[in-house]
């Protein structure tokens, strides 16, 4: 039962629902490279290894490819381990257990296993990272039969997501948008679940509508504000869940609005944004648009060093509000 | 027990093989009995290939069979292995029936996967066999997962991870040695040492003269035996479960043996002679197991014989089965992608 609802910063947020899990369920416990003592690169296990001591947060060598086949062979024989990559630029190491293995497993085996592992991904620019610290690779995964994909933006949402992906029988890969960790939200105590299959409407509008996901549904909320003052009624979808992708909830709110803008941090050719505008267009929603689709993405390169390319390099507040300027005084 | 071999010296002084005071004659036949059903399992396979009954691609491990179950001697349903792209005699070895294996290698609703994996995914988790993998070096971090899982429950079942020499150059393999020896988890790597990666022999690929060496390198004790010997494989993984039960941690066993076919439907062999493949199915596995039982009085001509005979009839059904077995709906391609909600 939720009750009582505190301020919870996001990545406290992500350890409640890791105390939570690990309370609850003996099979869950956690691995990862520095996630003990050190408490996590961006310190989001904290304290957790005290509380539960080494073999349930048990850290990892630096060995991504061995240590996520390890929760995969766990998880397909009755532990349910959350891994935690240090960046989810390091993931690329460990591509071949995750979808040749994890994602194909169950289907290969024709049903006869379950694979519950739930990879914890930090994702995203603007720290300083550079091109191997900064990427945003969700469309990587996203196109993955048998992986779930969702990447939450609020504090709320991860918490309930992560509880949701711990308890799911499936592996789930989650994002967590590294600028979101220290951002605060209304946070329930205790164990509540948010679905890994359902986008969610931030803020209802007339005039276009803006779908986004991660950092980037609270720069759409953001730019959403500004639009208003200029009389534009923006329309914001969090989606929340990559894959799978919530079809209705898109294609409903592009036939009331006419207009689609998505924003997404991942360089825009064959990203996100290409799904959902090919979502609608081969949808009911095609008669109702009123103008062109637009995608707004990243950078055709590597994530830059310099703050001045850097930002330069993902969609921010001014280019969304510019996108949705153009999108909703463009052709009727 | 008097089916046991008697250990008292024979009067030829020739010193009988260890596992042979382990196993009981009855357990020694079984064994012999499942080398023998993994090569007919084989010659149907390449049977129906030729006959135009088969669609995808194989890889057999005729002359292998020692190894496979040897290796699994020691293991009840409770233990796991993971295994290869070649791994039927890993299947039948853990003690798989041959007409679910025959009805997925024909991909067949009513195979081991349904009909979605083929023979390079025949997995049977019900007695541990986590399934062959098609990605080389792919199963051995599995397999130090799956020990994890069986330390933490505190059983004492242990994990095997079938590998080729082709895997020891493979990233996972090196990784998982590790993390294994690290946590000191209840692993038996056995390197299925076929002398050829696919064309590639192993002094081109390998900068080790053994695969065994490489377990010092990760504090690990390794041996190496003749892989068509099934006293000497069987007695080397009797050692590693062992070892591993009693929370000593992994071994690494590098069995020494020889494919008599190809690598594939594609192979020509055109990377080794013809003489040195006549040289190794003159060290046939299965007749060298028989002429032991038969030497040391643990099986007659006559049980040998219905053996064989019961194998190629159970063979037969299986083939039947198989092909009287329905194809899957293309209606349910997708089931299975996920848990059901």
């Amino acid at each position: 039962m939720a009750n009582d609802t505190r301020e919870l910063t996001y990545a406290e947020a992500i350890r409640e629902a890791l105390a939570i899990a690990l309370a609850a369920d003996e099979r869950v416990f956690l691995m990862g490279e520095d996630i003990g003592v050190y408490g996590g690169a961006f310190q989001v296990t904290g304290d957790l290894v005290d509380r539960f001591g080494e073999e349930r947060v048990m850290d990892t060598p630096i060995s991504e490819l061995g240590a996520a086949g390890v929760a995969v062979g766990a998880a397909l024989t009755g532990l349910r381990p959350v891994f935690e990559f240090q960046f989810s630029d390091f993931s690329l190491l460990a591509m071949e257990q995750i979808v040749n293995q994890a994602a194909k497993l169950r289907y290969m085996l024709g049903g006869a296993v379950n694979v519950p592992v739930v990879f914890r991904m930090p994702t995203g620019s603007g720290l300083g990272g550079a091109a191997q610290h900064s990427q945003s690779i969700e469309a990587w995964f996203a196109h993955v039969p048998g992986l779930k994909v969702v990447e939450p933006s609020t504090p709320y949402d991860v918490k309930g997501m992560l509880l949701s992906a711990i308890a799911d029988p499936d592996p789930v890969i989650v994002f967590e948008h590294k600028l979101l960790y220290k951002t605060k939200g209304p946070v329930p105590e205790g164990d509540y679940r948010v679905a890994l299959d359902r986008a969610a409407l931030r803020r209802e509008g007339r005039d276009l509508t803006i779908v986004a996901f991660g950092i980037m549904a609270l720069r759409a909320l953001e730019a959403a504000e500004t639009l208003a003052q200029e009389g534009v009624d923006a329309e914001v979808i969090d989606l929340r869940c990559l894959r799978p992708l919530d079809r209705e909830a898109i294609v409903a709110s592009v036939k009331k609005t006419t207009r689609l803008l998505t924003v997404y941090e991942g360089v825009k050719t064959l990203g996100l944004g290409a799904e959902i505008s090919a979502l609608v267009a081969e949808s009911e929603a095609f008669d109702y648009l009123d103008a062109p689709i637009l995608r707004l993405g990243g950078a055709e390169a590597p994530i830059p060093y310099s703050p001045a390319l850097e930002k330069a390099a993902t969609p921010q507040v001014e280019d969304i509000v510019a996108a949705a300027r153009r999108l909703a005084h463009g052709r009727a | 027990m008097e089916d046991r071999f008697d250990a008292t010296p024979a009067p030829d002084g020739v010193n009988r093989p260890w596992v042979y005071s382990r196993l009981s004659g009855a357990e020694l036949r079984e064994a012999l009995r499942r080398m023998v059903r993994i090569r007919r399992f084989e010659e149907a396979a390449e049977d129906s290939y030729i006959r135009g009954l088969s669609y995808g691609t194989m890889h057999l491990s005729i002359g292998q069979e020692a190894t496979a179950v040897g290796v699994c001697a020691p293991l009840s349903d409770a233990d796991y292995i993971t295994s290869t792209h070649r791994g039927h005699g890993h299947c039948i070895a853990k003690g798989a029936e041959l007409k679910p294996m025959f009805a997925e290698f024909l991909g067949r609703e009513t195979g081991y996967c349904k009909g979605r994996g083929g023979s390079m995914h025949i997995a049977d988790p019900g007695r541990g066999n986590l399934g062959a993998n098609g990605i080389v070096g792919g199963g051995l971090p599995i397999a130090v997962g799956a020990a994890l899982s069986a330390k933490r429950r505190g059983s004492n079942a242990v994990a095997v991870a079938f590998f080729g020499d082709g895997a020891n150059n493979e990233g996972a393999f090196h990784e998982a040695l590790n993390l294994a020896s690290i946590w000191r988890l209840p692993v038996v790597f056995v390197c299925e040492n076929n002398q050829y990666a696919m064309s590639t022999a192993i002094s081109r690929s390998t900068a080790a003269v053994n695969v065994a060496d490489r377990a010092s390198a990760y504090s690990m004790p390794a041996e190496i035996v003749d892989g068509n010997s099934f006293a000497a494989v069987a007695e080397a993984s009797f050692r590693a479960t062992d070892r591993a039960r009693a929370g000593d941690g992994p071994t690494l066993i590098e069995a020494k043996t020889y494919r008599t076919r190809g690598h594939s439907r594609s192979d020509r062999n055109r990377y080794r002679s013809r003489e040195e493949i006549e040289s190794w199915k003159a060290r046939d596995p299965i007749d060298a197991f028989e002429a032991e039982l038969l030497a040391f009085g643990l099986a007659s001509a006559e049980e040998i014989a219905a053996i064989n005979a019961e194998a190629r009839a159970d063979m037969a059904a299986a083939i039947e089965f198989a092909l009287a077995s329905p194809t899957p709906d293309p209606a349910e391609l997708t089931r299975d992608v996920y848990s059901p909600a």
